[in-house]
C-alpha cells in the first residue's frame, strides 16, 4: 500500500505575537512546527503501513525550511519525503495550494501508484479545512473528511470502510481506493521515535521539487495568480470599550460582592432572570 | 543501535554549537543531541554577543546571523530608591565596523548557529535528552538517551549541557553545585516599536545601548540589573545569588524584584508602553575561577556553563562558552589526528589551551570578586544610597555653601562605616578588579 | 471590530482583480440549508438571518438550497426557511441525496450554481458544510473563506467582505473574492444571531433534478450511529454556561463549577487545559478548537482569558469572571469582574443565586 500524507509547516500559534502597533504577525523567533492536526493523519498512515506493509511518502508545499518538518515525519517512520518549493507558489490560497499539491501527488503516483492520500483536518494557521477536499476534487479521488476511525481495509478489492464524524453522530462510509482522507484530531497518538530513526531522519535527503519537477503545467493556477481570494485587511481584535466592572473580595465581603454582581446583572438583563427562574433547580 | 561517531556533543547552546561546528567543519563525524524542541527553545532570550569569540569560529558570521543592534553606548548606573548616579560611555569608534558587541535574541541566534552546524555536516537531533554517559571502565564511550534504542557511541563526548550539568554530576566528575556559586536571573523581553526605542535611547538604525545597574534594585542582595536594546524590543532583567535569595529576610521573590526594578523612576519611563513578550528565569554559574570543576577526563570534556565558564563581573558567558566549545573540538580533532586514543592524557591539551586563553586568564583575574561582593553587602545597599544622596546634596541649589555640603556628605559616609572600613572596602574592590 | 472600510486591494503579481463581464450576471444570495434525519441545523437559520442583511444591502433576493432524499419533508424545510427570510428555495430531491455524501451533494450544488448563478453562497462551518464547500469551490474554481465571524458588503466593489480569525485568533483578516463568482463562505454555528421567525412570510419553490443514479456513486453510506448522549451536552446553544479553567486547581474543586451550574440550570464549559487534564469531557471545551458559544450569561471561574478561549465565548451577552489576578486578560472583555479566589467566591455566588432564586420564585408563586 502506498500512502501519501500531506503536511504543512506552521508557526506555533501558541507562541505567536502580534505587533501591537502595526498589527502584523511577528514571525521572528516563532518556532515552526508540523501542523499538529497533520500528525493524526501521519500516525494513522503509519498504522496502516504497520498492518499492511507498503510505503508512506510525505508531501509538503512550503519554503525550504519546511524540510525540518518533513525530517521530523521521517523520524516518526515515514519512508520518503518530497518538498514542493518554488518562489512561484508564494501567496497561494487554498485553491492554488490544492492545485500544486494535486500535481505533486500525481507526480508521486507516477513513481508508484498511490492508494490513499491523507491530510489533516485543518491547519492551525489557515484553519480552512479546504485543502484536503480541494486535492480530492482535482484528482477525482473519493473524499472522506473528518474520519474518526478506519474500520476496515480490503486490499484485494481496493475498498475501505471508515467512520466519519458528522453533526450528532458518526457516518459509516465505504468507498473505493484511491481515496483522500482528512483525519480527525484526537483519534490516535503519535508514536515516540526511537533514537535510530532520529539519526536516520537527521541524515535523510528530502527531495525538493520545483514547480516543473512537480509537474505543474498551468502557472496561472498557482501562487498569488491562482488564488481567487484576496486578503484586503488584517487587524487586531478591538478591545471592549469599557473595562469590566471590577470588585475585589479584599474590599468587600464575598457575599456583598456576589450580591452586587447578581443585582447588576438582573437589573441590566431582566429576561435573563426570567430564564433562570424558569430553569433553575433550587 | 551500534552506531559510533567521532564526537557526540550534548546540548545545542553556544558552547555545544561551537564545538559541533568546529569538529564537523574539520571533517569529524558529529552527533549533537539537544533536549529542547529546537536549538534555542530552552535558552534564555536576549543577550549580548561578543563578536570576537564567534569570529574565530565563523569569520563571516555578520553576513547572515540574526544580530539586533551593535552597542555604541554603555551606561553604568548605581541606583537608590528614587535616583541613580551613573556614567555613560559612548564612542563613535563603536560605530565603525566590524562591530564588537551586539544585542541578540538567543532563540533566533541559537537557531541560526544550529543551521550552520548542520551545514558543516553535523547531525543534529532535538527533543532528545541524554540521561547518562556510557562507560567502559573509566572511559566515556557514548551516551544513553531517553528514546528507545537510546545508546549511541563516540570517541569523545563533549558536555555542553548548561549550568545544571546533571550529566557530569551523575558521572561523578564534579559535585553538587553550591547555591553560593550560582545566580538566579529573571528577565523579560518587552516589545517596543523601533522608533520609540531609537528616540528614548538616542540611537539610530542599528545602534544600541546597554545599561548595567546595581544598588537598591536587588534589595540588598548581591546582584545586578541590566537593560539591553534590541531591534524592536528591550531586554531587561535582574540577577542575584541563589544563596542570597534563600537567606533574604524580606523573601523578595525574583519576579517581584524585577517588577520593582521596572517601577524605578529612572527606568519606568524608558520601558513605558512596552508589551511583555517573554519572561524567564535561568541560573548563571557565577562561582568564577574557584568554582570551575575538572573539565577533561577519559573520553570527555566539559564546555560552557556546565563548566562554570562565566565572567560574572563583566556579564560575559556566551563568548566563554563558544571559546571553550571551540577549544574542546580542536582538542578532539588533534587527538583524532594523533591517533593515540582519547583518554585524559590524549585530551589534556584542552585544559592547557583554556589556561592559555582569555577564558582562564579573566576568570583568574576576577577570582576574588564573587567573595568580596558576597561578604560585603554594603556594596549593594549602603553605598548606592550614599552616593546618590551625595549627588543630590551637591546638585541641589538651596543657598547652602558647597563646603558645608561636602562635610555633610563625608560625615554621612563616616556614619555608616568607619574610615578604616571605607578604606578596606576600597582596597578589597581594587584588589578584586585588579 | 474596526469600522474602517476595507480598502480596495491593489493588484499584485499580475493578478486580475476586476470581475470579468460574463460573471456580472451572477445575482442573489444563497444559503445552503443543512439537515440530517429530519432536523435542520440551526446554523442554517442563523445564516438566513445574515444572508437577508446582505441581500438587502445589495438589493437582490435571498434563497435557500435544500437537498435531500425523495421521502424527506423538504417542502416543510423550505416553508420554515421563508419564515427566516428566504424568498425562494431551490429543492433538489433524489433518492441518492438521502443522508449526506460528498459526491452527489457536490454535483447537486455545482449544477444549481452553474444554472442559476448566485453571487454569494453561504454554508455552515459544520462537518457537512465544510466538506461540501471545499469541494464545490474547487469544482467551480472560485474563492471560499472559511469560518467567518462577520460578513459585510464592501461598498466600493459590492463584493462580499468576509472577516475571519487567523493565526489562532490573534488576528482578524478580511477576505474578498473579487474576480470570481460565486463568492463562498462558511460560518460557524452560534457566530451569527438567530433571526426571529416571521410565520407570515412565504416564498416560492424551484425544483430541480439531479442527473445521477446510485450506481454512479462510489461511496456508500452504510450506517449512521447517533451519539448516545446527543442531547445531553448542548453547549453551543446553551443560554447559561458556567465554565472553569485551570485556576480551579483540581478536579475536586471543579465540582464547585458543577454546583453553580446545577443551581442555574446551566451547562458546564471548560478551557482546553482542563479538558486535557481529563477533568471534563472534550465536548465541553469552549474556544478556538472547541465550541463557539453565545449564551446570555457566561460565568468564567479561574480562566485567564487566552485569545483561543476568548474567540469561543466573547459573543456572550453577559460575562462574569472570577480570577485572583486583577490583571488577567479575561477582565479586558468580561462585563463583571470579581477579583478573588474562586474556591471561596463560587460557593458564595452559588448560595447567593440560590437565595435570590428561591426568593423570587416564592414571590412569583
Ligand atoms: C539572564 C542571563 C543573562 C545573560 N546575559 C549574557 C550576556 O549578555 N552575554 C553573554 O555572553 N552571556 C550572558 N549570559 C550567559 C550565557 O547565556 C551563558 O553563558 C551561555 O548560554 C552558555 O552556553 P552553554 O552552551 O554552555 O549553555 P546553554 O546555553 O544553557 O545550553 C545548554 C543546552 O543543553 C541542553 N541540554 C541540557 N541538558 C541536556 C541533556 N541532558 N540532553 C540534551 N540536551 C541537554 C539544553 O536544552 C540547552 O539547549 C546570560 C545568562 C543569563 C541567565
Ligand atoms: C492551537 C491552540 C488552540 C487552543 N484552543 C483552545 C480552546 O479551544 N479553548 C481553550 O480554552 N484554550 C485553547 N487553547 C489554550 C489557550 O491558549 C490557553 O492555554 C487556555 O485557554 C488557558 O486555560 P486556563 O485559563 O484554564 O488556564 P491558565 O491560563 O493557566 O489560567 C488560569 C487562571 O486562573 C487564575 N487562578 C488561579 N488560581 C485561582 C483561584 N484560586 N481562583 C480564581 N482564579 C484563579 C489565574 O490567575 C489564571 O488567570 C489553545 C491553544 C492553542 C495553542
Ligand atoms: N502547504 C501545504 N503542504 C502540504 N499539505 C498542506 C498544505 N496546506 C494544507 N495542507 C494539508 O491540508 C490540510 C488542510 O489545510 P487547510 O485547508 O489549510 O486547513 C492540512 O491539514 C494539511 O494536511
Amino acid at each position: 500500500m502506498h500512502i501519501v500524507v500531506c503536511i504543512k509547516q506552521v508557526p506555533d500559534s501558541a507562541q505567536i505575537r502580534v505587533h501591537p502597533v502595526t498589527n502584523t504577525i511577528m514571525r521572528q523567533g516563532v518556532p515552526a512546527i508540523v501542523n499538529p492536526y497533520d500528525l493524526f493523519a501521519l500516525e494513522e498512515a503509519l498504522r496502516l503501513k504497520d498492518q499492511f506493509g507498503g510505503k508512506v511518502t510525505m508531501l509538503c508545499m512550503g519554503p525550504p525550511q519546511a524540510e525540518d518538518a518533513l525530517k521530523k515525519c521521517i523520524s516518526f517512520g515515514a519512508d520518503d519525503a518530497v518538498l514542493v518549493t518554488d518562489r512561484a507558489f508564494a501567496g497561494a490560497d487554498t485553491l492554488a495550494t490544492s492545485y500544486a499539491l494535486a500535481a505533486a501527488v500525481r507526480q508521486i503516483s507516477r513513481e508508484q501508484k498511490v492508494d490513499i492520500v491523507f491530510t489533516g483536518k485543518q491547519t492551525i494557521d489557515g484553519d480552512t479545512a479546504q485543502v484536503g477536499p480541494g486535492i480530492a476534487k482535482r484528482l477525482g479521488l473519493q473524499l472522506l473528511t473528518y474520519v474518526s476511525r478506519i474500520a476496515e481495509v480490503d486490499i484485494e478489492n481496493d475498498r475501505i470502510t471508515v467512520e466519519r464524524r458528522a453533526e450528532g453522530g458518526v457516518q459509516v462510509l465505504r468507498t473505493a481506493m484511491p481515496c483522500l482522507i482528512t483525519m480527525l484530531e484526537g483519534t490516535n497518538e503519535m508514536r515516540f521515535a526511537p533514537l535510530e530513526n532520529m539519526i536516520h531522519a537527521a541524515r535523510y535527503p528530502v527531495r525538493k521539487w520545483s514547480k516543473e519537477a512537480a509537474g505543474i503545467e498551468d502557472i496561472t493556477k498557482i501562487g498569488l495568480k491562482g488564488s481567487p481570494t484576496v486578503v484586503s485587511k488584517v487587524f487586531g481584535p478591538t478591545p471592549r470599550a469599557e473595562k469590566a466592572l471590577m470588585q475585589s473580595v479584599e474590599d468587600a465581603s464575598p457575599r456583598d460582592v456576589t450580591l452586587n454582581v447578581i443585582q447588576k446583572i438582573f437589573t441590566q438583563h431582566p429576561t435573563l432572570e426570567r430564564d433562570i427562574l424558569a430553569k433553575a433547580t433550587v | 543501535m551500534s552506531e559510533k561517531f567521532d564526537v557526540i556533543v550534548v546540548g545545542a547552546g553556544p558552547s555545544g554549537n561551537a564545538a559541533a561546528y568546529t569538529a564537523a567543519k574539520a571533517g569529524l563525524s558529529v552527533l549533537q543531541i539537544e533536549r529542547g524542541e529546537y536549538p534555542g527553545s530552552k535558552n534564555v532570550q536576549g543577550a549580548i554577543l561578543y563578536a570576537n569569540a564567534l569570529e574565530q569560529i565563523i569569520p563571516d558570521f555578520r553576513e547572515d546571523a540574526p544580530l539586533e543592534r551593535h552597542i555604541i553606548e554603555q551606561r553604568m548606573w548605581v541606583l537608590d530608591e528614587q535616583s541613580f548616579v551613573g556614567t555613560h560611555f559612548r564612542s563613535d569608534d563603536y560605530n565603525k565596523p566590524p562591530y564588537n558587541r551586539y544585542t541578540i535574541i538567543r532563540a533566533q541566534f541559537d537557531k541560526w548557529f544550529s543551521s550552520k552546524v548542520k551545514e558543516a555536516g553535523a547531525l543534529v537531533i532535538c527533543e532528545t535528552t541524554v540521561d547518562s554517559l556510557l562507560m567502559d571502565g573509566d572511559q566515556v564511550v557514548g551516551v544513553r538517551c531517553d528514546r528507545q534504542g537510546g545508546e549511541v557511541f563516540a570517541d569523545v563526548v563533549i558536555l555542553a549541557d548548561g549550568v545544571n550539568s546533571t550529566l557530569a554530576r551523575k558521572a561523578g566528575f564534579h559535585g553538587e553545585i553550591e547555591a553560593k556559586n550560582v545566580a538566579l536571573a529573571v528577565k523579560e523581553i518587552l516589545f517596543m516599536p523601533q522608533e520609540t526605542i531609537e528616540a528614548r535611547f538616542n540611537v539610530k538604525d542599528e545602534e544600541g545601548v546597554v545599561i548595567e545597574m546595581f544598588g537598591k534594585i536587588t534589595d540588598g542582595l548581591m546582584g545586578t540589573g541590566f537593560l539591553y536594546t534590541n531591534r524592536d524590543s528591550i531586554t531587561l532583567g535582574v540577577g542575584c545569588m541563589l544563596s542570597d535569595f534563600k537567606e533574604n529576610p524580606n523573601r523578595t521573590a525574583p519576579y517581584a524584584m524585577l517588577e520593582k526594578m521596572k517601577a524605578h523612576p529612572s527606568i519606568a519611563p524608558l520601558i513605558a508602553g512596552g508589551e511583555m513578550k517573554e519572561y524567564c528565569a535561568h541560573l548563571i554559574p557565577e562561582g568564577g575561577f574557584y568554582a570551575v570543576p575538572k573539565v577533561v577526563g577519559n573520553g570527555w570534556m566539559i564546555v560552557g556553563d556546565s563548566g562554570g565558564f562565566v565572567n560574572a563581573t563583566h556579564r560575559e558567558g556566551s563568548n566563554l562558552a563558544m571559546t571553550t566549545g571551540r577549544l574542546a573540538a580542536e582538542t578532539a580533532i588533534a587527538a583524532k589526528t594523533a591517533g593515540k586514543g582519547f583518554n585524559a592524557k590524549a585530551l589534556a591539551n584542552y585544559k592547557a589551551a583554556l589556561d592559555e586563553s582569555f577564558v582562564m586568564k579573566d576568570l583568574h583575574k576576577y577570582r576574588d570578586m564573587p567573595n568580596v561582593f558576597h561578604d560585603n553587602s554594603q556594596f549593594f545597599t549602603t553605598y548606592p544610597e550614599l552616593v546618590n544622596r551625595a549627588a543630590q546634596t551637591m546638585l541641589t541649589v538651596d543657598g547652602i555653601d558647597k563646603k558645608t555640603k561636602e562635610k555633610e556628605i563625608f560625615s554621612s559616609f563616616r556614619k555608616s562605616r568607619t574610615l578604616a572600613g571605607l578604606a578596606g572596602d576600597a582596597f578589597k574592590l581594587w584588589r578584586a578588579f585588579r | 471590530m474596526s469600522e474602517a472600510e476595507a480598502k480596495k486591494p491593489a493588484a499584485r503579481g499580475g493578478r486580475n482583480l476586476e470581475l470579468p463581464e460574463h460573471l456580472k450576471a451572477y445575482k442573489g444570495v444563497w444559503v445552503f440549508i443543512e439537515h440530517d434525519r429530519g432536523v435542520v441545523h440551526p446554523v442554517s437559520w442563523e445564516l438566513l438571518g445574515e444572508g437577508r442583511k446582505l441581500a438587502d444591502t445589495l438589493g437582490v433576493s435571498l434563497a435557500g438550497v435544500v437537498m435531500g432524499g425523495a421521502d424527506e419533508a423538504l417542502d416543510a424545510i423550505a416553508k420554515e426557511a421563508y419564515t427566516f427570510g428566504a424568498e425562494s428555495c431551490y429543492i433538489v430531491r433524489d433518492p441518492v441525496l438521502k443522508g449526506y455524501r460528498n459526491e452527489p451533494f457536490t454535483k447537486g450544488m455545482t449544477d444549481l450554481v452553474n444554472k442559476y448563478q448566485p453571487e454569494i453562497v453561504l454554508l455552515g462551518a459544520t462537518t457537512m458544510g465544510r466538506d461540501l464547500a471545499g469541494s464545490v469551490a474547487t469544482t467551480l474554481s472560485t474563492g471560499l473563506t472559511a469560518d467567518c465571524t462577520e460578513l459585510r458588503i464592501d461598498p466600493a466593489t459590492r463584493a462580499l467582505a468576509a472577516t475571519r480569525p487567523t493565526f489562532g485568533g490573534s488576528l482578524l483578516c478580511t477576505i474578498m473574492t473579487l474576480a470570481y463568482r460565486p463568492q463562498m463562505a462558511t460560518v460557524r454555528p452560534r457566530v451569527m444571531q438567530m433571526p426571529d421567525a416571521d410565520p407570515s412570510r412565504s416564498g416560492v419553490i424551484v425544483e430541480d433534478r439531479l442527473a445521477m443514479i446510485e450506481t454512479d456513486i462510489v461511496t456508500k453510506l452504510l450506517d449512521f450511529i447517533a451519539d448516545e448522549n446527543n442531547n445531553k451536552v448542548n453547549l453551543a446553544y446553551a443560554d447559561i454556561i458556567v465554565s472553569g479553567g485551570k485556576g480551579m486547581k483540581s478536579p475536586d474543586n471543579f465540582k464547585l463549577v458543577w454546583e453553580l451550574a446545577r443551581v442555574l440550570g446551566a451547562e458546564v464549559g471548560a478551557t482546553r487545559p482542563v479538558v486535557q487534564s481529563g477533568w471534563v469531557d472534550a465536548e465541553r471545551q469552549v474556544g478556538q478548537t472547541g465550541k463557539t458559544v453565545r449564551p446570555k450569561l457566561y460565568i468564567a471561574a479561574g480562566i485567564s482569558g487566552a485569545i483561543q478561549h476568548r474567540v469561543g465565548m466573547e459573543g456572550a451577552d453577559v460575562i462574569v469572571a472570577i480570577n485572583t489576578d486583577a490583571n488577567a486578560p479575561i477582565f479586558d472583555f468580561a462585563h463583571h469582574g470579581i477579583v478573588g479566589n474562586a474556591m471561596q467566591v463560587l460557593p458564595v455566588l452559588t448560595e447567593t443565586f440560590r437565595e435570590h432564586i428561591a426568593m423570587r420564585s416564592r414571590k412569583a408563586a
